[in-house]
């Protein structure tokens, strides 16, 4: 069979709801696209513990210190089994673990803006747990029908300790919102400083062409917009109902379109933080990974030469 | 009934027992709470991802054998663990020198957590049966745990030393290194005597010393070329049960107490 034959019955085959797994063939446009997606989500989780890390040796009492180690440790977790997902993918390229981690203290792979964020207070890291999380298990319950299989079967464990996290930020959350004054000027600071990093978080309005193709596939079956809604539906009632404001004056339902309407991020200004590394934390956070990468390459080296 | 006259009840303990438990059960919470707190500084820093995963695992545990041992000393003295885990000053935490130094290179990491385990596993092994029921039920418990650090620690030990070159001249320095605060682990306060003697531990303190350097002495004999290793227990340099700290541990508690001092009076 020729490559356009097997391509289109690739296409046929994902449109009608087949699993693909990692032995199976499948076309490289495919697979650069999964490549991609998981190695960039991957080292999300991956950088998405830095923030948080911060917060463990300043947790106000013993049971919020226990609860924000496991969390963080739940997300390194999630970017090992992630980063074991890319490694099978990218075999073909000659491309390991090794590779993967190099690219991204080089820059090379990309990961969610809002990791490149400062965690200023305790409210901002209770935050993070809240909203981050809650906007990554939208993000991520709409990959659950991916068609890549392995990524599906990860994805699902991913959702369930990420549900948890999101009752523990909604709980240091809680703890602070019923607190002093001073403790809900502290939370209000947070949600102004993190509102419009969670909208881009969602990613551009408009369908790309990378993103089209990811929707031929069927690697994703929902539209950045979509996933958008779903989150200022779930969780705008949410942010009222602890009687905070939101910082955007226009934002209110329309019935009519029956759509949130929202003032826009600047998207520019976004996307040049996670495209060339320009965020607050960006280079220090990155500086933190090339200790672990490159100050402890003899401990890896030792492990596998012996030497 | 011969075995109530064995233990030792919260409610009949003497004054001057209540006191002697309390100082040895701090020496044990601040030991975890503060070793914990330093494992927990790795993560996003180790060597692979799955250690990362590992060893905060290990960090956990460590601090939840914290909480354990400051709840038994809430029940004696009536202090929250809170408290007891964040609002003491430096003075008065018991923790050795060693758990405080600053986490240095894996290499320093690893022998640091190891030598630090085996004389853990010794002083619950002293534990199981002490008279003082709910710390050897405690210790049963917690010894489940180590056991598990244990052999993750001797693993990265054996296999860091085996290996020639930069692995291997790192091992020895930090051997040499946490060699020097061993004394300050190895004492037990004012009143490891008594400890003994009342039956709160079930070993003497020399014995559990001897213990332990016979295992270290056997370390050093496994790492073939390095010279032999004979230590003598000195209690005169010893700082950490009195309170006597580094510079290291101040900053430390700074950092822990951060947000509690934005506002003493709100919840968290």
């Amino acid at each position: 069979m020729d490559s356009q034959r097997l391509e289109e019955e690739f296409v046929k085959r994902v449109q009608s709801g087949a699993k693909i797994e990692a032995s199976d063939w499948m076309p490289d446009g495919y697979r650069h696209l999964l490549i991609k997606l998981i190695h960039m989500h991957a080292v999300s989780e991956i950088m998405g513990v830095y923030p948080e890390k911060e917060w463990v040796p300043k947790a106000p009492n013993l049971r919020r210190k226990l609860a924000l180690m496991a969390k963080v440790q739940d997300e390194m977790g999630h970017g090992q089994l992630l980063l074991r997902i890319v490694e099978d993918l990218a075999a073909p390229y000659g491309k390991g673990r090794e590779e993967l981690l190099d690219d991204l203290v080089e820059g090379k792979v990309k990961f969610h803006n809002v990791f490149h964020m400062e965690a200023r207070t305790w409210a901002d890291a209770g935050l993070i747990g809240w909203l981050i999380d809650g906007a990554a298990i939208i993000n991520q319950a709409s990959l659950l029908s991916t068609s890549y299989a392995p990524y599906a079967r990860i994805l699902k464990r991913i959702c369930a300790e990420e549900s948890f996290h999101m009752q523990h930020g909604e709980n240091v959350i809680l703890s602070i919102a019923m607190g002093t004054d001073e403790q809900r000027k502290m939370l209000q600071d947070s949600l102004d400083y993190w509102w419009y990093s969670l909208l881009f978080f969602f990613g551009p309005l408009e369908i790309t062409p990378a993103a089209q193709k990811m929707l031929h596939y069927r690697i994703r079956t929902k539209t950045n917009e979509e996933l958008r809604q779903k989150f200022l539906a779930k969780y705008v009632p949410r942010i009222w109902s602890l009687g905070l404001t939101i910082p955007d004056p226009t934002l209110h339902y329309d019935s009519k379109l029956e759509r949130w309407h929202y003032a826009e991020p600047e998207w520019e200004v976004f996307q040049k933080i996670v495209s060339e590394n320009k965020g607050p934390k960006s280079q220090e956070r990155i500086a933190l990974r090339r200790i672990a990468q490159d100050q402890h390459k003899w401990v890896r080296l030792a492990m596998t030469t012996g030497i | 009934m011969s075995h109530e006259m064995n233990s030792l009840a919260p409610e009949l303990l003497t004054g001057q027992q209540r006191m002697i438990l309390v100082d040895w059960l701090t020496q044990l919470a601040d030991d975890e709470f503060i070793i914990g707190h330093r494992d927990s500084e790795w993560l996003g820093l180790c060597p692979t991802v799955e250690e990362d995963v590992a060893f905060s695992s290990i960090a956990q545990d460590e601090v939840g054998h914290a909480v354990f041992y400051y709840e038994l000393i809430q029940e004696l003295e009536g202090v929250s663990a809170d408290d007891l885990a964040f609002q003491r000053l430096a003075h008065e935490r018991k923790n050795s020198l060693l758990v405080e130094r600053e986490n240095g290179d894996w290499a320093y990491t690893i022998v640091r957590h190891y030598l630090y385990d085996l004389w853990d596993q010794i002083r619950l092994d002293a534990m199981v049966e002490s008279r003082y029921v709910p710390l050897a039920h405690g210790a049963k418990k917690m010894k489940r745990e180590e056991y598990y650090h244990l052999i993750h620690f001797q693993h990265w030990f054996a296999r860091l030393t085996k290996c020639g070159g930069e692995a291997r001249e790192r091992m020895k320095n930090a051997m040499e290194l946490v060699e020097q605060d061993l004394d300050d682990l190895l004492d037990m306060g004012l009143y490891e005597t008594d400890l003994f003697s009342w039956g709160i531990l079930t070993k003497s303190s020399e014995e559990m010393r001897s213990e332990f350097y016979s295992r270290y002495e056997e370390l050093w004999r496994d790492m073939s070329d390095l010279s032999e290793r004979k230590l003598i227990f000195s209690k005169q340099i010893s700082k950490g049960r009195m309170g006597q700290h580094s510079p290291a541990l101040a900053s430390v508690l700074e950092n822990m107490t951060e947000v509690i001092r934005f506002d003493p009076n709100a919840q968290w």
